[in-house]
């Protein structure tokens, strides 16, 4: 535990005054961040808020977009995608190993997210949620410093999605890299992160600390209250009158 | 509980259909040795109207009379060496193809300077019909060997490079995401999401460029050869010899259809991963 706030006080990732904008269009208007290492953060907002173009920003995917600003973020990051993004033509466990070696880590890997035993199997044969239990084996094979994921359970079924959070938060406990998680399921952010931002017009509109311990209930009252605060800023009211 | 209770009569009440009929889509399960039905039809179709004497035998001889100048021609030597000069001309202009083919694909799907360079050149060369540059490469490369086994190398470059420039083109921009995101180099990056992800393209043509060396023969060896089979057939027209003529496409049908089921065994194994409608 004594490492574990020693960690804290280093952070992970400091973004000053990050800004990208498409065609002339502001979609990252000065942001300031600092995530320290370690922490699980989730990222909240509208689509088209910019919630991708800040984690593509960090990821260092944004090429061709306009923008200025700096940051500092991790040697070793892994991304998870909305979609596995698993080759095709790669058994699943080549797949984990993409762009690394060690046949080993990659099975204790697949082992961790319950995928034991489908090393061979050919991606097509996979399940929505397998595939994504794929993927999150490949973003931990490289033991990264900090994990991006971009709505990762997006495109799962309700069940898969309450499985992958606790999975999810289970690898992060044992792993502890600092996470950034894209979403716009203010439940999956609540149950997850420790610390929740709010995009909003290109700012971050709202920096809330979710204190609650884990595991935590979806049906937790406590969390009630930072539900109705992150639904405000994000100008939803739950009155369905 | 109840409600499970109330329905489960509904259920009783009509037991007719096991399982509820739907119109399925796929084709449906393959006839065994789906592809030789067709082909031993026609040919049982053909030796039952010469035996009936329905066809006449100097324009169409009957089947056995094509397997006994087969034979004839076999045993006294002719036909082999016929076969072997064919088999190298097809062969040498389909190699260079390929290779050809393959790498102006390359250079112009991973470069925008090859691209710039070569995709242009390439569909103007696909603009000209290859057959009509015959006269142009005589006169370039002699009558000899060399011009023949340039014009099938570009029949058969024309295709592979088509498809597979396409299939390189097409790589899914998100797999390119995920090798940058992955920190693959670039010859990785090639190595394992560039080559295997165009090789469904590569080898549709593959397969065309394999059809098209055997079509490119048979027309360069009826005009301009003095070996081979087509000259061997083209003799046969001079004297009369139908079933001379016969011999000479049997042998070029089953050479086309083993080239062309040899890619498709290579294919199915390569392209294991792929299931699709015809799997």
């Amino acid at each position: 535990m004594a490492t574990h706030t020693e960690q804290l006080t280093r952070p992970a990732v400091q973004l000053r005054g990050l800004t990208r904008s498409f065609d002339g269009r502001t979609v990252l208007d000065g942001i300031d961040l600092d995530i320290p290492a370690g922490q699980f953060v989730a990222l909240l907002g509208h689509s088209g808020s910019g919630k991708s173009t800040l984690l593509r920003a960090v990821a260092g995917l944004d090429h061709e977009v306009a923008g200025s600003g700096q940051f500092t973020a991790p040697e070793r990051i892994s991304v998870v995608f909305q979609d596995s993004r698993l080759l095709p033509w790669r058994r699943v466990l080549d797949n984990v190993l993409l762009g690394t070696d060690g046949v080993d880590r990659g099975r204790a890997a697949l082992e961790e997210v319950g995928l034991k035993g489908r090393e061979r199997a050919w991606p097509n044969e996979l399940s929505g949620g397998e595939a994504q239990r794929a993927a999150l084996a490949r973003s931990l094979v490289r033991e990264p410093e900090l994990l991006l994921a971009d709505e990762p359970f997006g495109a799962l079924d309700a069940l898969t999605r309450i499985k992958m959070h606790a999975l999810l938060r289970e690898l992060w406990e044992r792993h502890r890299p600092s996470v950034l998680l894209v979403t716009h399921d203010v439940d999956e952010a609540i149950v997850l992160a420790d610390r929740v931002l709010v995009l909003e017009e290109g700012r971050i509109g709202l920096d809330l600390a979710i204190e609650p311990p884990h595991p935590r209930s979806y049906r937790d009252p406590l969390l009630g209250e930072y539900r109705e605060r992150l639904l405000k800023a994000l100008g939803v009211t739950e009155d369905h009158a | 509980m109840s409600a499970l209770t109330t329905t489960a009569p509904a259920v009783t009440e009509a037991p007719q259909a096991v399982r509820r009929k739907r119109r399925s889509l796929s084709p449906g399960r393959r006839l065994p040795a789906a592809r030789l039905v067709g082909p031993v039809l026609l040919v049982a179709l053909w030796a039952a109207a010469s035996a009936a004497g329905r066809l006449d035998p100097g324009a169409i001889p009957a089947p056995w009379t094509v397997l006994k100048t087969g034979a004839r021609l076999w045993t006294d030597g002719t036909l082999p060496d016929d076969i072997l000069t064919s088999l190298q001309r097809a062969a040498s202009g389909f190699a260079i193809g390929l290779v050809a083919g393959v790498a102006l694909a390359l250079a112009a799907g991973l470069s925008r300077v090859g691209e710039a360079l070569i995709d242009g050149t390439v569909n103007l060369n696909r603009a000209i019909p290859t057959l009509g540059l015959i006269p142009l490469f005589i006169l370039w490369l002699g009558i000899g060997e060399t011009f023949k086994i340039a014009i099938i190398a570009i029949v058969v470059y024309i295709p592979i490079y088509l498809n597979t420039h396409a299939a390189l083109a097409g790589i899914d921009s998100r797999f390119v995401e995920l090798a940058e995101v992955q920190g693959l180099n670039r010859f990785q990056f090639i190595r394992q999401i560039v080559i295997p992800g165009a090789l469904p393209g590569f080898f549709v043509g593959l397969r065309l460029g394999v059809t098209g060396s055997w079509l490119g023969l048979v027309v360069l060896e009826q005009i301009n050869a003095t070996s081979g089979l087509g000259y061997m057939m083209f003799q046969a027209q001079n004297y009369g010899q139908s079933d001379v003529i016969l011999v000479g496409l049997v042998v070029y049908g089953v050479f086309g259809l083993v080239s062309d089921s040899a890619v498709r065994l290579i294919e199915r194994r390569v392209l294991s991963w792929r299931r699709t409608l015809s799997s």
